[in-house]
This record gives C-alpha cells, sequence and structure tokens, in this order.
C-alpha cells in the first residue's frame, strides 16, 4: 500500500489554517505533531458522552470510563508490544518518564560512585535528571561521545559501560540531527553485564516500529504529542521486575492499597506509578492517535518520510554555503543545517512570513551544540503529512532569504 | 525633534513598505550597519541571554543625556535595537521615563517585542528603562 497523501492532509484539520495570510507549511514535527480529527473527536467524546473519574466509581460512567483508559492502555501495550499491560504507566510524557524513573529506580538502586551512561546527542531532559541525582546521591554521569556525522562513537563503549554502571539511558533516534542509534547492540552490550537500559523514544515511535521485547530494553519512554495524540500523555514501559522492586514517584490516590498513619501499603502494578487521577481523556486520544498511526502503517510512514528526506536532502544541497549537522547513515526524518553565516532567529523569523514553521535555536540539546561549536541550527522535521511541494517551498525560502543577506 | 517626532518619522518610513520583505530588508540593512558596542563591553553582566538571539546592551550618562549602546547576534533583532536607540538614545532620563514606545506596535513589530519571542527584545527593553531609572535616582 503506498500513502494517499490528499486523504491524509484532509484528516488534519490545522493544515487547512493560514499563516501571515499564507498557505501553512508546518516542519516543526520533532517538536510536536498536530492531530487528526479522529484524535480530536476521541477527546471530546470523553466530555460529551462518558466524563468520570475511573477506578473507583460503581456507576455506569465511571465503568465506561476507566474501561476505555485501560483499553488504550492496551493499545500502547500493542503498538510497542510489550508483555503485559500493566507495564505500561502513562505519564505526561517523555520528561515525566525519564523523571520518575530517574527518582525512582535512582531511590532504589543508585548510590554514590554509580554511574549513569547516557550519549552526548541527548534531549536535556535525559540529561538534567541524572544531574540531579548527582547532587542528591553522588552519582556520576558520562556519556558517550559522537562523531561529526552525529553518529555514537562505540570504539570504547566497552570502557563506558563496566562494572559501575548502573543504568544506561539513550535517545532512541536524536531530536536535533536525527540520528538513529544502534539501540539493540548498546541494550546486549549493556545486558552482557547485566546492566539495565532505558530507551527515549520521544522522535522514535512516529517513524520506526519498535518492539521492546524484540529490543529487550529496560525501559521506553515516548510522548503522546509528537505521535499526533494530545499533549499531556505519554508512557513508561518498563519490564515488570523492575518497575515491582523500584519505589514509587509520588504519593497520592490511586497508587495506594491501604492507608493508615502506621504505614501504607502500595497498589499493584502500574497503579504504583500513577498517583492521583490519571488524564484519562489524553489516555483514550492517545489510543485513537496509536490506531490512526496503525491504519496507516508504520512501514508507510517509514518509507515516506524517508523519500521526504531524501528529497529534501537533495533540494537543500543546492543552496550555497549551506552545511547540514547530523549526516549519520541512519536517519530519521529530521534535517538540521545552517546558511553561510545567516543567524537561525533571522532565517527562522523571515521562513516565519513565508508561511513556514521550522525550529531554530539549541533543540534542547545545548551539549550536542557544543560539540559542534555553534549556538544553534535551524531544523526541518517531517511527519507523514507534509509533500514534497511543501520542501519546494521551504528552499524557495531559504534562497530568498539568503539573497536578501546577499 | 522630541521623542515622539522620531517615532513618527520611523512610522512614516515604514509606511512606505509595500510589502513585508521590504521591511525586513530595511531592519537587516539597519541591523548591519549599527555600530559602535565597544568590545569592553561585551560583558556576562550587560548581557540578555535570549533563548533563540543574544543581546548585550550598555548606556552612559552625558551631560544629563543617556547615550545607549547595544548589540546582537541576530541581525533582525539588531536592526530593531537600532530603532529602539534611534528613539531613545541622547534623551534625558525623563524623557525616556515618560515616553510610550508606540512606534512598535504601528509599524508592526510588536510580535518581536512580545514575551513569546524569547530573542531578548523585551528584557533589552526593561534594562533600558531600568538604566534611566537608576540614573534619574543618581541625579537626584
Ligand atoms: C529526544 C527527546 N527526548 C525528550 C523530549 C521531551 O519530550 P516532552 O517535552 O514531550 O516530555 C523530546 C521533545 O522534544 C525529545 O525530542
Amino acid at each position: 500500500m503506498s500513502i494517499n497523501i490528499e486523504q491524509i492532509r484532509s484528516d488534519f484539520p490545522i493544515l487547512k489554517e493560514t499563516v501571515h495570510g499564507k498557505p501553512l507549511v508546518y516542519l516543526d514535527n520533532a517538536a510536536t505533531t498536530h492531530k487528526p480529527q479522529v484524535v480530536i473527536d476521541a477527546v471530546s467524546e470523553v466530555y460529551e458522552k462518558y466524563n468520570s473519574n475511573i477506578h473507583r466509581g460503581v456507576h455506569h460512567l465511571s465503568n465506561v470510563c476507566t474501561q476505555a483508559h485501560e483499553d488504550a492502555r492496551g493499545k500502547v501495550q500493542q503498538f510497542l508490544n510489550a508483555k503485559h499491560s500493566h507495564e505500561v504507566v502513562f505519564t505526561r510524557g517523555t520528561t515525566e518518564a525519564i523523571n520518575l524513573v530517574a527518582h525512582s529506580f535512582g531511590e532504589t538502586f543508585l548510590n554514590q560512585g554509580d554511574e549513569v551512561l547516557v550519549t552526548q546527542l541527548e534531549h536535556h531532559s535525559n540529561i538534567v535528571p541524572w544531574q540531579l541525582l548527582e547532587k542528591r546521591k553522588g552519582i556520576v554521569l558520562k556519556y558517550i561521545p559522537i562523531n561529526e556525522s552525529g553518529e555514537l562513537i562505540l570504539d570504547n563503549v566497552d570502557e563506558l559501560i563496566n562494572a559501575k554502571t548502573k543504568l544506561v539511558s539513550l535517545a532512541h533516534i536524536s531530536n536535533a540531527l536525527g540520528t538513529i542509534n544502534p539501540i539493540k547492540e548498546i541494550i546486549s552490550k549493556a545486558h552482557t553485564l547485566g546492566i539495565p537500559v532505558m530507551v527515549d523514544g520521544a522522535q522514535a515511535v512516529q517513524h520506526v516500529e519498535v518492539d521492546v521485547q524484540a529490543l529487550d530494553c529496560d525501559f521506553y519512554v515516548f510522548s503522546g504529542h509528537k505521535l499526533y495524540g494530545p499533549t499531556g500523555i505519554g508512557a513508561l514501559y518498563g519490564k515488570e521486575e523492575w518497575l515491582n522492586k523500584m519505589e514509587p514517584y509520588q504519593g497520592g490516590g490511586e497508587m495506594i492499597k491501604t492507608v493508615s498513619f502506621e504505614g501504607t501499603s502500595y497498589n499493584e502494578l502500574p497503579f504504583k506509578f500513577e498517583a492521583g487521577t490519571p488524564d484519562f481523556s489524553g489516555s483514550v486520544g492517545l489510543g485513537a492517535a496509536i490506531d490512526y498511526v496503525n491504519a496507516i502503517g508504520l512501514d508507510n510512514i517509514a518509507q515516506y518520510e524517508q523519500e521526504l528526506l531524501d528529497y529534501a536532502t537533495e533540494r537543500l544541497s543546492t543552496i550555497p554555503n549551506i552545511r547540514f549537522f547530523g549526516t549519520a547513515k541512519q536517519k530519521a526524518s529530521v534535517i538540521s543545517f545552517l546558511v553561510g553565516d545567516i543567524h537561525p532567529f533571522d532565517l527562522g523569523t523571515m521562513l516565519d512570513k513565508m508561511g513556514i514553521a521550522v525550529r531554530t535555536g539549541h533543540h534542547c540539546a545545548q551539549p550536542l551544540m557544543q560539540f559542534f561549536n555553534i549556538p544553534g541550527t535551524i531544523r526541518a522535521s517531517f511527519a507523514i503529512y507534509n509533500t514534497k511541494d511543501e520542501v519546494d517551498k521551504l528552499v524557495d525560502g531559504i534562497s530568498r532569504v539568503a539573497q536578501l543577506f546577499g | 525633534m522630541t521623542i515622539n517626532e522620531v517615532q513618527e518619522e520611523i512610522v512614516e518610513e515604514f509606511a512606505s513598505f509595500d510589502e513585508w520583505m521590504d521591511k525586513y530588508a530595511y531592519l537587516i540593512e539597519i541591523g548591519n550597519d549599527l555600530e559602535g558596542f565597544k568590545d569592553e563591553w561585551r560583558l556576562e553582566q550587560n548581557l540578555i541571554e535570549g533563548c533563540q538571539s543574544k543581546v548585550w546592551v550598555y548606556a552612559e550618562l552625558v551631560d544629563g543625556k543617556i547615550n545607549y549602546s547595544a548589540d546582537s547576534d541576530a541581525i533582525i533583532t539588531k536592526g530593531i535595537i537600532a530603532l529602539l536607540i534611534r528613539v531613545l538614545s541622547g534623551r534625558t532620563p525623563d524623557e525616556i521615563l515618560n515616553t510610550e514606545l508606540s512606534f512598535v506596535e504601528k509599524v508592526g513589530l510588536k510580535d518581536h517585542l512580545s514575551p513569546t519571542r524569547s530573542n531578548g527584545l523585551l528584557s533589552m527593553m526593561k534594562q533600558m528603562r531600568l538604566y534611566a531609572v537608576a540614573f534619574k535616582a543618581k541625579q537626584g
């Protein structure tokens, strides 16, 4: 099956909007994707038809709502091919999921001098939670370096993954460069020493098929809003044996079995990690987004986006003095670049005036920008609804700006 | 010319641009032409770190009037800085504190000075006012 792009574009109401009087060309999908009507409808339907607090009511609507929320968990389970649905914990997104693991795994398993290994291309959300643990517990944060193409250098990985390493946490795909990391290889390497691995899938689940059992990762996290789902919902997959051993993250309702002032016992998985009323309209919306993606098929999505990426790379290469950042052999549909010495802010501002939305700046990956010794880049990132025509508009827009800067 | 006359002058200049592109070409031009920020002022304490672009701002009181100097790594930001300096530099603290910067909205650049734009310009404008407040206090 190939992609019916007209059909897909018509599924996303926002694509009909204009910006500064021009048709919207939205190329900031790595920041967040737009939502198809089915997702918007699913969220509205919760409020219109069965809104009620979940897991606690005896009344009808509460049961319907609980069922919808738990069905969504089942969809995430299948989407990641997790063994059990109770290995799926709903969170606010990737950031909260990483913080949950940093806190709960850290509380239970990390001590002074223990090492956590990340990479040089991580988003701040996979750096700062570990730095907090450095302060709190005296752990040591190490990173796998990258080369000029933006690929991990694995030559010395045997030294970096050592007896002191207690956790490896790395991005599946880099948000700033698009590099697809060899996570399977790193996971099996870490596992030979019994070290668990967390994968930040924020930039991956919308582009490639993920099978947590085949990968054998111990934790996998992602955000719904980058997967055509609502904001404020995401998920943590964790292997049952780890989640069972970890301390809870937050305390409150939902996560307890019994509470008394003498002592409290915690609820079973996944509820132990879901204190408070969960975002059940978000989870239902996320479930609808997963259905939407599955109906198109991630294989088809990957193939179409690869075509767009190749076309955009080829077309952008014709612009004089363009420099690409992130030229890994394995790449997702993200292109980071600079043109001559035009400041990313200037280029982004001018493109915006033409209705073209790109991201400019450090992309929440300042250590990576320090590696390249640049303040930031312009990033175009593609989703399933983008077209070659939009790539042409981007290239024309950049050319116009470049002329102005002469 | 009074501050407000300079503001009016800028508004008239911008009125002659038919297209947004001309407006930005002009900002780029005056941004490129903006000079006078000395290296010795390029200090941490004079830096406003926007998420998107950096702005340096410095001021001196000469004969009761404030001379502002500023710079940015982004040219459009620098062009807007040039306009602000044209309006505010060489004025007394009182003149500056009593002026409403109406030209920004009238020439359609309000966007750039809104809190959602992390380009450092809004903080820079606040900083310019703070200088005026401080110099006024010093004058007694
Ligand atoms: C690789 C990566 N990790 C983590 C995040 C943080 O995601 P969120 O802000 O949805 O929690 C992002 C989002 O930009 C990302 O690209």
